[in-house]
């Protein structure tokens, strides 16, 4: 250590056990850690590791071959501190050590209330018969985008020729209310993008391109995806919008309310630079408002520009991170145009955000789609935009749980990645991810096979929408339609008066 | 909690009429469209623009503009390609050519904020100002302005290989001029400004590509911390002759009095001006 350099006082936040009678020595551990934790140290014949830069993404554990690896949290910990717990203080000193404003991924891993558990559903008995999905037909399809007040329809003498009279606004078909939320090229590999694009377009939904722009060669996906147009105009050319099925305005994200993006220069590498149209290493910097957004009337601006520049023949969505009044901003989103409103909750993940932000501004998604869902209905608009729901969804339950409060479909970025292979280790902003999800490194990249991620992304979908029929028909209902913002159907547990009014749904046994 | 509202207004579509009732007011002559915008709904002149040129017309002259936003917009044409020329007298409403797929419009009037927002080809010649945001993430193609501009210049302008834009200003900007700017060229003549000073602060605020060549005088507690003052070179000079000769010929200057001036050439200190702030 040189002199008046700080020695670091951090603690590794993981220990590897390696059972010496399993290892062999192949080294698997060594190639597949991007980390350089492992090294084989030739002297003992046996391998070594540097647990302080161990991630716990349990890459190496998996690829073992005779499984000798164990990776788990590292045990030693500070004198006991309700108040001062370990993650406080060693978050402190990292950043004692560098001055620097604390990076990280995913979302907010802090024990909020998760309401979707505190949320039971409902199933007929005796007075209403319960449907048998694998039997019966049991309708998920989607339709996202404005609908109209009334439906004329002008019968033209006899019944077979029936003509709609009211000018239909554009709507996107969906198979399952589950669409892949926005993460973009760039924050993601070529490979796990490419992965969504396929599994939406295999099982006819929507991948969203985030703001990094979409590559030329899989603009054949654009009737499956939904184009951002976000601070940083990354990519954003005429036949990007057009080739589109829905395009969405991002405002805000659910990880990092009222924040910019900031895709650092290295990893703006040649097909990034190419596909977001910056040069090669610099930053790819996505300022906090978009600067034609300053007011309701600004983004009523914007909407109509994209509807211009696409010939009114797609759905624009508008994308805002959950936050305090967000009910009344939904109104506003709404009056100035939007067809579909997106509504990022304070679980929303990311790819790299400020620690700070992700883990304390927003709301949680439940909440504020209840309440967004309850305003839209009191002042009559509610058919006039579609409810997209991001942040934290788990399981197909939650989802089901969103629709009954009022969502049209739910977004899933995440569980995505969950299933391509992510193990939530919350390193996606140091551009290595050892499961080629998140990364730009080639080498790594390439580990994510696109075909297979694409097969484990359907088999999800498949296996989650198996599922909300399964519960769709235990309530006697036999279209997703007739669940939407049928509150009747959830009753809370555990929770308070006042949770219990936002949410607008009675307590268990009322 | 019950709110009070005045039902459900669509300022931009609302009492929008069809084509059919309105294509009167489109005359086509050969390749030449004249279209009297008197009275139309930012949608219904596009829809006209649209319709004429869908008919064949090449050039679409408009007359009695007002307020009317997104002009040049919704021509979006890939097979085959077209490209349109679209002449304004009067005064455009806002994001004039926003998102413009390669075709010219020409503005006899002055233009409102947002012109050429996120552009992507093509050219926008203001005889007259413009307001706030011009060029905003423009992406390739060239604006020209005679006047003064707003405030956010050329924010986040971009550019990427041979796609470089270009946007030429006659007179002055205000405050943010040039903010985040990624990349392109910008030129600032101030010809209006005599011996006086160009007024923006915060000049090239968190700018960290393309360079800015500014005419006139600019004090250093003007510009932000990410740029800095270079010399001079002569490919500036050759790209600076260029458009600056166009400029002049487009709006009658003398090219050679313009081009004797003192050039400031601002360029950001760092690719990267927030690479620092972080722990990993």
């Amino acid at each position: 250590m040189l002199e008046g350099e700080i020695h670091s006082h951090l603690l590794p936040d993981f220990i590897i056990e390696r059972r010496e009678d399993r290892c062999i020595r192949c080294r698997v551990c060594e190639r597949q850690c991007g980390f350089n934790v492992h090294w084989y140290d030739e002297e003992t014949d046996s391998m070594k590791e540097d647990e302080m830069k161990c991630v716990g993404c349990q890459r190496c554990v998996v690829m073992c071959p005779t499984k000798a690896l164990i990776v788990k949290p590292y045990p030693g910990d500070y004198r006991a501190n309700a108040n001062w717990t370990k993650e406080r203080i060693l978050d402190l000193k990292k950043q004692a050590e560098t001055g620097g404003v604390l990076l990280t991924g995913t979302g907010n891993d802090k024990p909020f209330r998760i309401y979707w558990d505190h949320i039971v559903l409902n199933a007929s008995q005796v007075t209403n018969p319960s449907i048998d999905p694998l039997r019966e037909p049991m309708e998920l399809r989607t339709f996202l985008g404005r609908k109209p007040d009334k439906l004329e329809i002008e019968f033209n003498g006899d019944l077979d020729d029936v003509e709609i009279k009211t000018e239909l606004s554009p709507n996107v078909m969906i198979e399952t209310p589950i669409v892949f939320s926005a993460m973009s090229y760039g924050a993601i590999s070529y490979q796990a993008f490419k992965a969504l694009a396929m599994a939406a377009n295999e099982y006819g939904t929507l991948f969203n391109t985030g703001e990094g722009g979409l590559p030329r060669e899989l603009r054949k996906y654009g009737k499956n995806a939904i184009v951002q147009c976000a601070s940083g105009r990354f990519g954003v050319d005429p036949e990007y919008l057009n080739c589109a099925a829905v395009i969405e305005i991002k405002i805000g994200q659910g990880a990092k309310p009222g924040i910019g993006g900031h895709l650092p220069g290295e990893k703006v590498t040649e097909p990034i630079s190419i596909t977001r149209m910056i040069p090669e290493g610099t930053d790819a910097l996505s300022p906090a408002p978009q600067h034609d957004i300053y007011s309701i009337e600004d983004l009523s601006m914007l909407i109509y520009a994209l509807k211009e520049a696409t010939d009114y023949e797609k759905p624009v969505c508008v994308k805002i991170a959950a936050v305090h009044n967000a009910a009344a901003i939904a109104s506003g989103m709404v009056r100035a145009g939007a067809d579909i409103i997106a509504l990022d909750g304070l679980r929303g993940g990311t790819g790299a955000a400020p620690k700070i932000i992700r883990d304390n501004v927003g709301i949680p998604i439940e909440m504020a789609l209840a309440s967004v869902d309850q305003r839209l209905r009191e002042e009559g608009i509610r058919n006039k935009a579609s409810i997209l729901v991001a942040g934290g969804f788990r399981c197909s339950a939650d989802i089901v749980k969103a629709i009954a409060l009022g969502a049209d479909a739910v977004y899933i970025g995440t569980a995505a990645l969950v299933a391509m292979g992510c193990t939530l280790c919350q390193k996606c902003h140091t551009g290595i991810c050892n499961w080629g999800i998140c990364t730009q490194d080639p080498n790594l990249a390439k580990r994510l096979n696109p075909e297979i991620a694409k097969k484990r992304l359907v088999n999800l979908l498949r296996a989650w929408s198996l599922e909300i029929k399964e519960m769709l028909g235990g309530m006697g209902i036999n279209a997703i339609e007739s669940l939407r913002g049928n509150r009747e159907h959830l009753r809370g547990v555990g929770l308070e008066d006042w949770e219990l009014e936002v949410l607008g749904i009675k307590g268990a046994g009322e | 909690m019950r709110y009070s509202i005045g039902g459900f207004r669509d300022l931009f579509l609302e009492g929008v009429r069809s084509v059919k009732e309105l294509k009167h007011r489109v005359v086509l002559e050969g390749e030449v469209a004249e279209v009297d915008a008197k009275g139309l709904s930012h949608k219904e002149l596009n829809d006209l623009t649209r319709y004429a040129v869908i008919q064949g017309a090449k050039k679409v002259i408009m007359k009695n503009v007002f307020g009317q936003r997104y002009i040049g917009t919704r021509l979006y044409f890939p097979n085959p390609k077209k490209k349109i020329e679209i002449e304004i007298h009067g005064f455009p409403g806002n994001d004039l050519g926003a998102f413009l797929d390669g075709h010219k419009v020409i503005v006899y009037g002055n233009a409102q904020d947002g012109v050429g927002n996120t552009m992507d080809d093509g050219e926008i010649i203001v005889h007259g100002r413009a307001g706030d945001v011009v060029a905003m993430s423009m992406r390739g193609g060239r604006i020209l302005i005679r006047d003064d501009v707003g405030y956010r210049t050329a924010i986040h302008m971009k550019e990427y290989k041979e796609k470089v834009p270009v946007l030429v200003i006659g007179g002055t900007a205000q405050d943010f001029f040039g903010e985040y700017m990624a990349g392109g060229r910008v030129i600032l003549l101030g010809l209006n400004l005599g011996n006086k000073p160009h007024r923006a602060r915060y000049i090239g605020t968190g700018m960290h590509g393309g360079i800015m060549y500014i005419r006139g005088k600019v004090e250093q507690w003007q510009l932000g911390k990410e740029v800095g003052m270079v010399d001079m070179d002569e490919g500036d000079w050759k790209l600076l002759e260029k458009h600056i000769t166009d400029f002049s010929n487009e709006f009658g200057f003398n090219a050679d009095e313009i081009l004797g001036g003192k050039f400031l050439k601002l360029k950001p200190v760092t690719k990267r001006p927030y690479g620092k702030i972080y722990a990993y």
